[in-house]
């Protein structure tokens, strides 16, 4: 796979900028928001070359942002001043009065295929900048990539928290009649674009998970004519069997935090249990041992805990155990059952499928089980990955029928915004990566 | 007679297939994507004639090479120990056929569960065709979850059929 770019990231301004942000401040609660408006003109053009990028530059900034849902952008033909040059004061009145109140201003200028850009962040009410200003450099085929830093950069400043533009996902692409479907791994931008085939559909694959640092995808594969987990390395596509415990079916693995082991499940006899093994030595250690189906482990942020599927109890519920495995506390009591517990990012939530009632959903709920909130509903959800920031949850949602096809949607874990993301074709099974450096 | 033409097609597709594919006798685990099988009932109908019992077509038709499961279950019914009791004396008379059984789900649960469920399902039938004398050095499992439905509508008379383990038949060749 190419790189599209190196990417660096410099302060315009010399000296210390000042700590403490103005009151444009938006903060992120389960409670009812009023989107942040803001205004984007169109980057200026610093030389002849720059001109073409800049218009796309600026639509993605202010696609990703309005996006979220949590800001909404004043059209164009309401602004009463126009920027046409970086450097100029900003009238802060004039976008005062369209009640806009963030300003985005940028320039671009390409240099054969590298281009820079700079942006700043205005807020209009304290009439003051928001964080310094910032450049990037890079080629001019990774744009995107810079338009999703700058959307991140803006994001960030004004909630406080990471953002998650810049980032991949990878997926199963799918094709063909559901007796028959054809399954390739794919890896794409968090919004569809730039999407890549990392293997063909001669087998089936399933339940890729990015690292932690984005460099390497485990999934489960058919190639040797049973499922094995196959380690891919995402910077050459070169790929090898994983290492597990012997047994007749290895699949569900997720990277340790640090990416140094994998914990996984295994089938051998009919029984599906919890297993973790080192990738450099190979050594690997059983976590549970119950007769019943143990699955779908994840990590917590720190790395001491595991929350996974079983039912033990004669339905599928969650449960937590200490990462070395021993007893487990069940965490999940509402109606149904409840499956593929994700630990989020900050470790305060774990998303889930739930399946009640003829429905599946997705859903989050503390980790101490409370707090339970189904997100969505539909003939089947399932499969949630976390964005890198822990706001967003993307799962695959498939349709009934002999017609029916899988698809990826996101949502706010505040219930709100949900969509569908633009894949080309069929898509399951996504994971979500980290930020991108 | 629809059937019948289907079955016919399938003859020549899979017929096609064995030139390829010598040792296998249809059956998803050897076919790559596992396509071409899964199980579609007419697999062994390349081997031989139903009408002779030492063949796979009898063995999966007359036998019946698959049996059925309730939701969320991996308990053999009595009609299906009945079949195994077929598949067992078939396998005891006919001994150098080896087995892969494939355990399947319906579309109601989630990926990794279902691939669990396919994998106790599989393992019933092999469990149970060792009680019945089968070696088990000649019979192997896989799951395929909610992967390989051979029904593709979303009721309940399509998922009684997805749920299923079938016993894929393979020369086998190699003894050990």
């Amino acid at each position: 796979m190419k790189k599209f770019l190196t990417l660096f990231i410099a302060l315009i301004l010399a000296g210390p900028v000042a700590a403490q942000n103005g009151p444009l401040r938006l903060t992120i609660t389960d409670g009812v928001i009023e989107p942040i408006t803001f205004a984007a003109p169109v980057f200026e053009a610093e030389n002849a070359e720059a001109v073409q990028v800049v218009n796309n530059l600026n639509r993605l900034v202010a696609q990703d942002l309005a996006g979220t849902g949590l800001f909404r952008e004043i059209p164009a033909n309401a602004y009463i001043s126009q920027i046409s040059s970086f450097a100029q004061p900003i009238a802060f009145a004039d976008w005062r009065a369209i009640n806009a109140q963030a300003l985005i201003t940028g320039a671009v200028a390409v240099s054969g295929n590298q281009m820079t850009v700079k942006f700043r962040l205005y807020d209009i009410y304290s009439g003051q900048e928001l964080g310094g200003g910032l450049q990037l450099a890079g080629t001019t085929a990774g744009w995107r990539r810079m338009g999703h830093k700058v959307a991140d950069a803006v994001y960030s400043r004004i909630t406080g928290e990471g953002g998650y533009f810049d980032s991949r996902v990878v997926f199963v692409a799918e094709s063909g009649p559901k007796d028959n479907r054809q399954m390739r791994l794919a890896v794409m931008d968090f919004d569809g674009e730039n999407t890549q085939y990392l293997t063909d559909s001669s087998t089936i694959v399933l339940a890729p998970r990015f690292s932690p640092s984005g460099d390497r995808i485990l999934y489960t594969t058919y190639e040797s004519g049973f499922p094995r987990i196959n380690l891919l390395n995402v910077s050459n596509v070169g790929r090898q069997q994983l290492q597990t415990a012997p047994g007749e079916m290895a699949f569900s693995p997720r990277f340790s935090r640090d990416g140094g082991s994998v914990i996984y499940s295994l089938s051998t006899g009919g029984n599906t249990d919890i297993y973790r093994s080192d990738l450099a030595t190979g050594q690997f250690t059983r976590l549970t041992s119950a007769p019943s189906i143990e699955t779908a482990p994840s990590l917590s942020p720190d790395g001491s805990q595991i929350v996974f599927e079983s039912d033990r109890s004669g339905t599928q519920q969650l449960y937590i155990m200490s990462a070395n495995g021993g007893d487990a506390r069940r965490i999940s009591f509402g109606e149904g059952r409840y499956s593929t517990p994700v630990w989020s990012p900050r470790g305060d939530l774990v998303a889930f499928t739930k399946q009640n009632a003829g429905r599946f959903h997705i859903g989050v709920m503390r980790t101490d089980g409370s707090e339970e909130r189904l997100l969505t509903a539909s003939f089947l959800d399932e499969g949630p990955t976390w964005s890198p920031n822990g706001r967003v949850i993307m799962f695959s949602r498939e349709t009934q029928g002999e017609a029916g096809t899988s698809a990826l949607y996101s949502i706010d874990i505040s219930g709100r915004n949900l969509k569908a993301v633009a894949v080309a074709g069929a898509a399951s099974d996504p994971s979500w990566g980290p930020l991108q450096p | 007679m629809n059937m019948m033409t289907k079955a016919t097609m399938l003859l020549l597709v899979l017929g096609t297939a064995a030139c390829t594919n010598p040792n296998r006798l249809g059956g998803a685990a050897g076919a790559g994507a596992g396509g071409a099988g899964a199980g579609a009932g007419f697999d062994g109908g390349l081997a031989g004639s139903a009408s002779d019992p030492t063949s796979p077509a009898y063995f999966s038709q007359a036998i019946g090479d698959r049996v059925l499961f309730a939701v969320d279950t991996s308990t053999l019914t009595p009609e299906g120990q009945r079949i195994l009791d077929g598949q067992a004396q078939w396998l005891l008379t006919n001994a150098d056929y080896r087995a892969v059984v494939e355990g399947h789900a319906d579309e109601q649960g989630t990926r990794e569960y279902n691939l669990a469920l396919g994998a106790r399902r599989a393992n019933a039938v092999r469990e149970y065709l060792v009680s019945r004398g089968v070696q088990s050095s000649r019979l192997e499992v896989i799951s395929y979850g909610k992967l390989r439905p051979i029904e593709v509508c979303s009721n309940e008379a399509c998922y009684a059929q997805n749920r299923r383990a079938v016993t894929v038949l393979s020369f086998s060749a190699i003894t050990s």
